[in-house]
């Protein structure tokens, strides 16, 4: 039987040190057994390597920075629909969340199907709301707090002990072990992703991920857990590998059927030196090593795509353990032509 | 006292926790008496069969076993809650 074709258009093609979830997005999209695709790449800048990934990306589009505003980027969604004729859009920023989701039903009415969190639910697992998160859902989360100046680092002292973890709104955490250093971090991270700075209490031990779906009614689509193996210098898995931790999975259909989580997401969970889970953040969108989860079996990027266009979905049960992720960095050799086009046009 | 019974074990000693992801290298010896462990068997049946199969004084073999128990133990390789 042939299988439908969607167009689907995907954000986070900045595969760097940091990298964004949307090319093993799209991989997971390309090995899809239900439907077959076309991919339009959403890109920020000129030098995301998506876009120059001719076997990955079919065509791409430059979009507003998201600072620009939600009408400014629905224009350019309905110039890149007129050609294209999208089906479903998975944004892959958290950055660009808040957009997407205001204009959720908007894009719903042209034709374009998403699956995102609802507002409150973004709102609600925000780094800054993460304490009353913790308290309202009984899951563990390590002690912080919001602060708006550098001012307010020197009363820290009261409420936390050194190492504590300076992290931006967004993006970016820096272990700070002394008053100079929490200075510093603040500053950095605070010009690059504004105010408030999070302060989280360092928690000893080894960091493991959990990455799912949630159907939004309560129900776990899929979960899959993850050791870090290699971790870089900005804290991403270069490496990881799939466990079999009952706690984890539990704790994820808790989280799941307890705030009805609608979409993909990253619990980033820490297992301190008491045997227990620390949960230090919820990504509200698909973890850049989402593809780990399509190797073990679990292809979260369909399910989200067929609960976007409304079809019928099976969780997930099972994935194979003891599978190794291990990333690599490659050189592409690119004509300065592609990158004139994607610089002056906004289109390659 | 039982190992983990999803812990799996190579031929070359690789021994990976599934639960927490852990992997570590034991020697042959280690390795066989992992394998042994596995089988379901007691501390007596693998003290006979090592005890028979090298050549080895009995309290060496308790000192170096109970200490390579305390090692397993110590990385969550046995089942603490079968240990009673």
């Amino acid at each position: 039987m042939k299988k439908r074709k969607l167009c689907i258009a995907v954000s986070g093609l900045n595969a760097i040190d940091s990298p964004g979830p949307g090319v093993a997005v799209i991989r997971g999209l390309r090995e899809a057994e239900s439907f077959d695709v076309r991919i339009i790449g959403l890109s920020y800048e000129s030098l995301e390597p998506g876009i120059y990934m001719h076997d990955v990306v079919d065509k791409t589009y430059q979009i507003p920075y998201p600072n620009a505003g939600a009408e400014t980027l629905l224009a350019r969604l309905e110039y890149i629909h007129d050609i294209e004729k999208l089906d479903v859009i998975i944004p892959n920023f958290d950055a660009e969340l808040y957009s997407f989701m205001k204009l959720e039903d908007t894009l719903k009415a042209m034709g374009i199907n998403t699956f995102l969190p609802t507002m409150m639910q973004f709102e609600e697992r925000h780094k800054v709301n993460l304490p009353e998160f913790g308290k309202k859902y009984d899951i563990k989360v390590p002690f912080s707090k919001s602060i708006f100046s550098t001012g307010e680092i020197y009363s820290l002292s009261n409420d936390f002990e050194f190492p504590m973890v300076i992290k931006g709104k967004y993006y970016d955490a820096s272990i700070a072990y002394n008053l100079e250093q929490a200075k510093s971090y603040f500053n950095k991270i605070s010009a690059k992703w504004g105010l408030p700075i999070v302060v989280q209490q360092f928690v000893h031990g080894t960091e493991y991920n959990i990455t799912g779906l949630g159907d939004g009614k309560g129900n776990t689509i899929a979960a899959v857990p993850m050791r870090k193996q290699y971790i870089t210098d900005k804290g991403k898995a270069w490496g990881g590998i799939t466990i079999d931790d009952k706690r984890m999975i539990d704790l994820t259909h808790k989280f799941v059927s307890q705030t009805k989580w609608r979409g993909g997401f990253e619990l980033e969970l820490m297992k301190g030196q008491d045997n227990e889970f620390y949960l230090l953040e919820i990504n509200p969108r698909m973890p850049a090593w989402i593809y780990l989860a399509v190797g073990v079996g679990q292809n979260i990027p369909e399910a989200m795509v067929n609960l976007a266009i409304g079809e019928e979905v099976i969780p997930y049960t099972d994935y194979e353990k003891g599978k190794m992720f291990i990333r690599y960095a490659w050189d592409m050799i690119v004509d300065i032509n592609e990158f004139h086009e994607i610089s002056t046009k906004g289109e390659l | 006292m039982k190992i983990n019974k999803n812990i799996a074990i190579s031929d070359s000693g690789f021994v990976f926790n599934p639960v927490n992801g852990e992997s570590f290298s034991v020697n042959p010896i280690g390795a066989e008496i992992i394998s042994l462990m596995k089988t379901g068997q007691a501390y007596d049946e693998i003290e006979q069969s090592l005890m028979n199969k090298y050549s080895v004084e009995i309290t060496t073999f308790e000192r170096d076993y109970f200490d390579f128990i305390g090692l397993l133990k110590q990385h969550n390789l046995i089942d603490t809650n079968e240990e009673a």
